[in-house]
């Protein structure tokens, strides 16, 4: 099969190229190339690849990568690689190289809708082309803007496929193709009817493109396939625009055409009778301009009455601009069954959503959740621990290029630094006000705008890049609506982990138990032999070490600058409040809560995020007021204040 | 009564005899008398200061007396500027809208006034509709009725919520952060229809007074303050002096035990709460006129840790250390960020204030909180004490 | 009127001589955040006002004096740009003052410069919908950046459903609206626009860059149009690759994202992606590679240029053109003699001074390179900048002329002056 193209490939090239060559085609639409537009370009096209030369598809494709030059004296076109100051240049034709001062060359850049179409005019020479990415790229074009004309190459090319994807992805654009080009109703409706098990994007669009309408009025509904008739009252003012843009009404008198006509028609300082000086309402205008209709001087006015009458008489409705009915009833059959699925796919998208902002939230308020929940110790610089541990990892990415390794790096490196900042913190201030939690609200929060104006004067405040390993690069792709990226994934997972682990230091280890009984009652644990200032001050670091390895994941999804820690203290003490102090659960379901709700919330009205912030703080104030020991609220004595 | 009160608080007569003397110098230095040894923007920096340190004392009471460590009164500053700002809008867009109508030939209808003023206020924001929120925007006494109504209702709402729950501490604390937090993303949003981030400008202009000089302005809105200050100085010295300020105290000290002796404990904090917002709100509809500019980063939560700050170092549970506090820390901090401290070069590296004022500050407010609990006022006990 | 080059040099090396009769130097006052949130973007222009200010002593200054810059810190803080305004012009008595960066720091500012009579130079885009008789408006105006892009996507991308993302404050929320008419004007339908507005520094994504792939589902081209500012850009651009989203199947144009924002960011999975603006440091002319040059040398080899810098340039040197022609520095005699003066762009061509107090600008397109620079695509003709949008009904009849009308907004209609201060 292979051997057979190339060889009609041959003999097309033999019958052709003495015709001309291709540099002598582009200089004759030499403008068209050096500044293409996408809707001039295409018959340039059409020519370039009639005349069946080899190099066309080269020369496309480096036309494409915005590797043609062109000399700015000749004209000539030269494919071109630059080296410093200097290009090496290959001649389109011969193939032929030299080298030149990129002075006196002009690049070319194609811009995106070129781009696209130069794509289509590949697709002929890449669908059979051995290499599989080209391949790919031409199956990649088609899928971007599918025409007629594709659809009998692509079913040729099927049986020569061997990679497996590409093969499935040709059937499915086979599909696609089918539905809306095939000839013979009979197809088109199989292949519609195929596209109803799928919820890709791509195969709603053709759903939605066939099921395509167009409004229309008349008198009487005419014979064609109608998709729905509308009740002329539903949307009066459109319908009305309507029939006035279709000739078949007169438009409204508006507020201004009569202040216009007012305006046009003072005589002796008045307007039909009435003083001008009393023309400051609407019922003495209006009757003024009655005055002045029955006189004939203006056309009579058109009100809410002419409006509705108008409308009653006619019908609105809309029209498939596919014809065969046939055709349209099992793709809206299709589309019903797809639809259904995409709602519950974009529910299961939603819940991904939420668990993931969940999970960042847990991330952000589990350190917080040790420092203030277990040991009742309020750390207003929290997030500034995030932060330093964001600014960690970036400046751990400095140093070392690899993107995998800087990342194993930063992690431990991170909770060393902010446990060494928290057991610091907690030495020098914190231990002093154990029994004064306001004033350690108050001098935690002066370190914390110390360590922001600090990281701002060492880091500026222009955001800085933590770029994630390139195998974390990407999402994870359950279908078109359902996908999650990986990063989020991996935050989901270190929630998780770090769940799991603040669970077995408190519940299976010494340390755990030791926590536990200082924070339950200090003097007992310290005569049985428990050093409380070492146990809080371990405690703290833990905390804060936590938000340290937070901020490296925080900062991979997001930004890294200086205020960052305080985007999310608030957020973080609500979560730990919402969810019950003094316990790891509380703070997992704090999380949920806020999580789940900021999303619903979003879900109901999409265009406004902010609002969506707004109602839930809202709503968690109430929930205080309401539960305030949380969620998981804990009783008996360690309830106590 | 009287006599009584001012006998028993020597330092309120301290206090006032000292703002008046302050009131009086600058009156007669400031541009409007002539002697401009004082320039305006300098006269309105001082007038706004004495709005800041009338929230301060606000701040004190409820947090200093009645042990109630509010981050939110701040909110109540920005809702009492709003209330002002929007008749400030209304009034002087409206004169400018009825003189282009008083040019045309047909007189306006009472909608194409109302048209051309909201597309003006809110054209720039990209919209045109009057919100709910502006309906009495025209009226001057009801739009200062609002300064004190909305931030007392939200005050007396909230606290009612909270107090009724029991909420205390730390947790109230955040709660209130909450709520000013809340409040500024609301007014972030352009549909909360207070033109979102631009907030409400020019609000300098009174209306009616357009030909006025900004000398004369800045001084007799700096007089209001003052007096404002020296008021609600007396008002609260006297809230806090009679039983009612003993009960107070207690409160601060040990919430059980005074509600054992059978005080309602909840209705003496929520009338705090709510009288400290109230004046809150009167100290922000008088600071914006002098500001220029009402926004909701304003009202970030960081606005009310500030005001928190300033009372500490100031000293807190005495009046005038609040007051202290409020206008020393903000003019060093006005000083220092405007690049008025000098450069400090140590050869390898050159301390620029502007960067490093904020780490300072920061670091000197954890230094106040350990070592110094009772800030600058503090030292006038030692002052007192020593001579005797 | 344009001197040329070298007469304005001899012109003032003649008066070199003359600078040490002048008693006071010609003030210059530059009204930048140097801290707080603004302090990155507006550090950089008071950096390029202290160049063009030595630049122009070493070529001997302006009317035989020295010029004198005089730096105040607003602190990103607005009521601030306010009192600092009436500083500089009451205390400093400043003669021009090049300033502001955000809208809503314009907006705090206006009064006081309308008060006092002074002159400010304003170098970034905005969103139009203003005049102010002491304002020049070197930065775009929305039929300068934002509607050509849109025709880009129209005709050039052929995209044929749009979504307008935006940080919700006044720039997006009026050159969304804007837009929406013009695309509704073109043929756009009404659901065919999805419009969302999202915090200051926001991060979570996924949701909303899911909702924009979903557009796609109706089979038409979809494009994005983002007017998302600052920081919250990063965490946009990381979903989008995440996504997968590449530029031929859904290319977003950015109006706000220049070659600085994209320094915090990996920017090899977003080539291809656009920015609108009226100058790229990538653009190729001779001017250009000077300016560049002069700033690396002036404040460090690590720099970048932008447009807002561009726009500052050209003000600046308009007012020292309109200042040598005035023959004084009086606010009311430079102002005349702006109008009409001409400045070569660095991108080529040349700026107008209109009398609506903005500039004739070419409007640019450039595609994001693997190495954070852009690539220039597209560029027009000089656009003439409109202070008033011809596609929303309200202003539509409003027009701007200071020279021969004397008012900001004129009522074409009822062929009325609506008011003399701007409205703020």
């Amino acid at each position: 099969m292979r051997i057979l193209l190339s060889a009609i490939a041959f003999a097309l090239c033999a019958m052709t190229a003495q015709a001309q060559d291709l540099q002598t085609l582009l200089q004759d639409n030499a403008a068209q190339i050096a500044k293409p537009s996408r809707n001039a370009i295409g018959p340039v096209l059409d020519d370039m690849v009639a005349t069946g030369l080899p190099q066309v598809p080269t020369f496309l494709e480096q036309w494409s990568d915005k590797n043609v030059w062109q000399n700015e004296d000749t004209g000539t076109f030269f494919i071109a690689t630059k080296t410093g100051d200097t290009l090496t240049l290959t001649d389109i034709d011969t193939g032929a190289q030299s080298t030149a001062p990129a002075d006196g060359f002009k690049q070319l850049k194609p811009n995106g809708g070129v781009r696209r179409v130069i794509g289509t005019a590949l697709v002929q020479f890449q669908l059979i082309d051995p290499d599989t990415t080209r391949r790919a790229a031409a199956l990649e074009s088609i899928a971007r803007r599918p025409e007629a004309a594709q659809l009998a190459p692509l079913m040729a090319s099927l049986d020569g496929e061997d990679d497996p994807a590409l093969r499935a992805r040709k059937e499915n654009l086979i599909t696609i193709l089918s539905a809306r080009f095939a000839e013979d109703p009979a197809d088109r409706i199989a292949a519609i009817e195929a596209l109803a098990e799928e919820t890709s994007v791509e195969s709603r669009a053709v759903l939605n493109q066939i099921l395509a309408t167009k409004p229309g009025v008349a008198t009487t509904l005419p014979d064609a396939n109608i998709a729905t008739q509308y009740d002329p009252m539903a949307d009066p003012d459109a319908n009305h625009a309507a029939l006035v843009t279709a000739d078949l009404a007169t438009p409204l008198t508006t507020p201004d055409d009569i202040r216009a006509a007012m305006e046009a028609h003072i005589i002796d300082g008045r307007v039909g009778n009435t003083p001008t000086a009393q023309l400051n309402t609407d019922a003495a205008r209006a009757t003024a301009y009655a005055t002045l209709a029955a006189a004939g001087t203006v056309p009579p006015l058109i009100g809410i009455p002419e409006r509705d009458n108008a409308l009653q008489s006619h019908v609105f409705f809309d029209t498939y601009t596919e014809d065969d009915p046939a055709i349209t009833t099992a793709a809206r059959a299709a589309l019903d069954q797809v639809e259904t699925a995409v709602a519950l796919a974009q529910t299961v998208d939603l819940g991904l959503d939420a668990l993931s902002l969940a999970s960042i939230y847990f991330l952000a308020a589990i350190g917080l959740a040790i420092t203030f929940g277990v040991m009742g110790v309020i750390n207003m610089a929290h997030g500034e621990f995030i932060m330093m541990g964001a600014y960690t990892g970036y400046v751990i990415q400095l140093f070392v290029p690899d993107y995998t390794i800087a990342i194993l790096i930063a992690l431990p490196t991170a909770f060393a630094i902010t446990f060494a900042a928290g057991v610091t913190m907690e030495r020098l201030v914190i231990r002093h006000l154990y029994h004064r939690p306001l004033e350690t609200l108050l001098a935690t929060f002066g370190i914390s705008i110390a360590l922001q104006q600090l990281a701002k004067n060492i880091f500026g405040t222009q955001a800085r890049p933590l770029t994630s390993p390139a195998w974390l690069d990407g999402a994870w792709v359950i279908s078109d609506v359902i996908q999650i990226s990986y990063i989020r994934i991996a935050i989901f997972f270190l929630a998780l982990f770090f769940l799991a682990l603040i669970l077995f230091i408190l519940k299976r280890t010494r340390l755990g138990l030791e926590v536990r009984a200082v924070t339950q009652n200090p003097g007992m644990a310290a005569s049985m032999g428990i050093n409380p200032d070492r146990i809080n001050m371990l405690t703290f670091g833990l905390g804060s070490g936590i938000a340290g390895i937070a901020g490296v994941a925080i900062g991979l999804y997001a930004k890294v600058t200086s205020e960052m820690g305080a985007d999310y203290i608030v957020q973080s003490f609500m979560t730990v409040v919402v969810g019950g102090v003094g316990n790891v659960w509380g703070t997992l379901a704090g999380a949920s809560l806020i999580g789940g709700l900021q999303k619903g919330i979003e879900w109901f009205n999409p265009s406004n995020t902010l609002a969506a912030q707004t109602y839930m703080i809202l709503f968690i104030i109430l929930f205080i007021q309401f539960r305030p020991k949380g969620i998981v609220a804990l009783k008996g004595r360690a309830a106590a204040d | 009564m009287h006599n009584t009160f001012i006998a028993r608080n020597p330092s309120v007569l301290w206090f006032l005899a000292a703002l008046g003397l302050f009131t009086f110098g600058v009156t007669i230095l400031s541009e409007a008398t002539g002697l401009g040894l004082i320039s305006t923007s300098f006269v309105k920096t001082l007038g706004k200061t004495l709005c800041l340190c009338l929230i301060a004392i606000a701040m004190d009471v409820v947090w200093g007396y009645c042990g109630i460590l509010s981050l939110g009164h701040f909110a109540f500053f920005g809702i009492g500027g709003y209330a002002i700002g929007m008749w400030l809008m209304y009034a002087r867009t409206e004169a400018i809208v009825l003189q282009n109508f008083s040019a045309q030939t047909i007189p306006a209808t009472p909608q194409e006034i109302s048209d051309a003023i909201g597309n003006q206020i809110f054209g720039v924001v990209g919209s045109s509709d009057f919100p709910a929120i502006w309906s009495f925007a025209d009226s001057l006494v009801l739009q200062l009725a609002m300064v004190v109504l909305i931030p007392g209702l939200l005050a007396l709402v909230f606290g009612w919520l909270a107090f009724r729950s029991r909420v205390t501490g730390v947790y109230l604390s955040i709660l209130t952060q909450a709520m000013t937090l809340a409040l500024s993303l609301y007014l972030f949003q352009n549909d909360s229809g207070l033109r979102g981030n631009n907030g409400l400008s020019g609000l300098q202009n009174i209306p009616g007074f357009e030909q006025t000089p900004q000398a004369t302005i800045s001084i007799v809105f700096f007089l209001a303050s003052a007096f404002a200050l020296g008021a609600g100085y007396l008002f609260f010295a006297w809230v806090i002096s009679g039983k009612m300020g003993s009960v107070v105290q207690g409160i601060r000290d040990n919430e059980a035990r005074v509600r054992f002796l059978g005080y309602h404990v909840e209705s003496y904090k929520l009338f705090i709460f709510t009288i400290t917002a109230v004046v809150s709100g009167i100290a922000g509809a008088l600071y914006y006129p002098q500001a220029g500019i009402i926004n909701p980063g304003e009202i970030a939560p960081i606005a009310s840790i500030y005001l928190a700050v300033w009372v500490a170092i100031g000293g807190r549970g005495r009046l005038y250390g609040a007051v202290i506090g409020a206008a020393f820390v903000s003019l060093l901090s006005s000083w220092f960020t405007g690049g008025g401290a000098p450069d400090i070069n140590l050869g390898f590296y050159t301390i620029q204030w502007t960067d490093w004022w904020l780490v300072l500050l920061g670091l000197s407010f954890v230094v106040v909180t350990l070592y110094f609990p009772k800030g600058i006022g503090g030292l006038f006990d030692y002052l007192v004490r020593k001579p005797s | 009127m344009r001197l040329p080059a070298f007469t304005l040099a001899s012109l003032l090396a003649s008066t070199a001589i003359a600078s040490a009769e002048c008693a006071d130097p010609i003030k210059v006052g530059v009204l930048h955040s140097l801290s707080g949130s603004m302090a990155i973007s507006e550090t950089t222009l008071k950096d390029v006002m202290l160049m063009l200010v030595e630049q122009q002593n070493a070529a001997g200054g302006v009317l035989g004096c020295e010029l004198e810059a005089v730096v105040v810190d607003p602190a990103s803080d607005w009521p601030l740009f306010a009192e600092k305004a009436r500083e500089l012009l009451t205390v400093h008595e400043v003669d021009v003052i090049f300033g502001n960066w955000t809208s809503v720091s314009r907006k705090s500012v206006l009064p006081v410069i309308e008060e006092l009579n002074g002159l400010l130079f304003y170098p970034v885009q905005y969103e139009g919908e203003e005049s102010s008789k002491n304002v020049f408006y070197t930065g775009a105006a929305p039929n300068q950046q934002a509607i050509p892009a849109v025709d880009y996507f129209l005709e050039e991308l052929g995209v044929e459903k749009f979504a307008l993302l935006g940080t919700d404050y006044v720039y997006p929320r009026t050159t969304n609206n804007i837009l929406e008419s013009y695309l509704i004007d073109n043929g756009i339908a009404a659901e065919d626009i999805f419009v969302n507005y999202t915090p200051f520094g926001h991060s979570d994504w996924a949701t909303i860059v899911g909702d924009v792939v979903a557009l796609g589902e109706d089979g038409k081209q979809v494009g994005v149009i983002s007017t998302i500012n600052g920081d919250a850009n990063i965490g946009f651009y990381k979903e989008l690759a995440a996504a997968d989203v590449s530029a031929d199947d859904i290319p977003v144009v950015a109006f706000s994202v220049g070659e600085e924002e994209l320094s915090g960011l990996d920017t090899s999975n977003l080539v291809g992606h656009l920015a609108a603006w009226n100058y790229f440091q990538s653009a190729e002319s001779d001017a250009n590679a000077e300016f560049i040059a002069a700033w690396k040398a002036f404040a460090g080899e690590d720099r970048v240029t932008n447009d807002p810098m561009e726009a500052h340039y050209i003000g600046f040197n308009m007012w020292v053109n309109a200042v040598t022609a005035a023959e004084t520095t009086d606010v009311d005699a430079v102002r005349a003699a702006m109008y009409g003066q001409e400045f070569p762009n660095l991108t080529g061509g040349t700026a107008v001074m209109l009398p609506n107090h903005h500039l004739a600008k070419p409007v640019l397109i450039g595609e994001i390179t693997a190495e954070g620079q852009f690539d220039i695509i597209s560029q027009t003709s000089e656009v003439p900048g409109d202070a008033w949008t011809d596609f929303l009904p309200e202003s539509a009849v409003l027009t701007s002329d200071w020279k021969d009308l004397g008012c900001g907004m004129y009522n074409t209609e009822t062929e009325t002056c609506v008011q003399l201060t701007s409205n703020y």
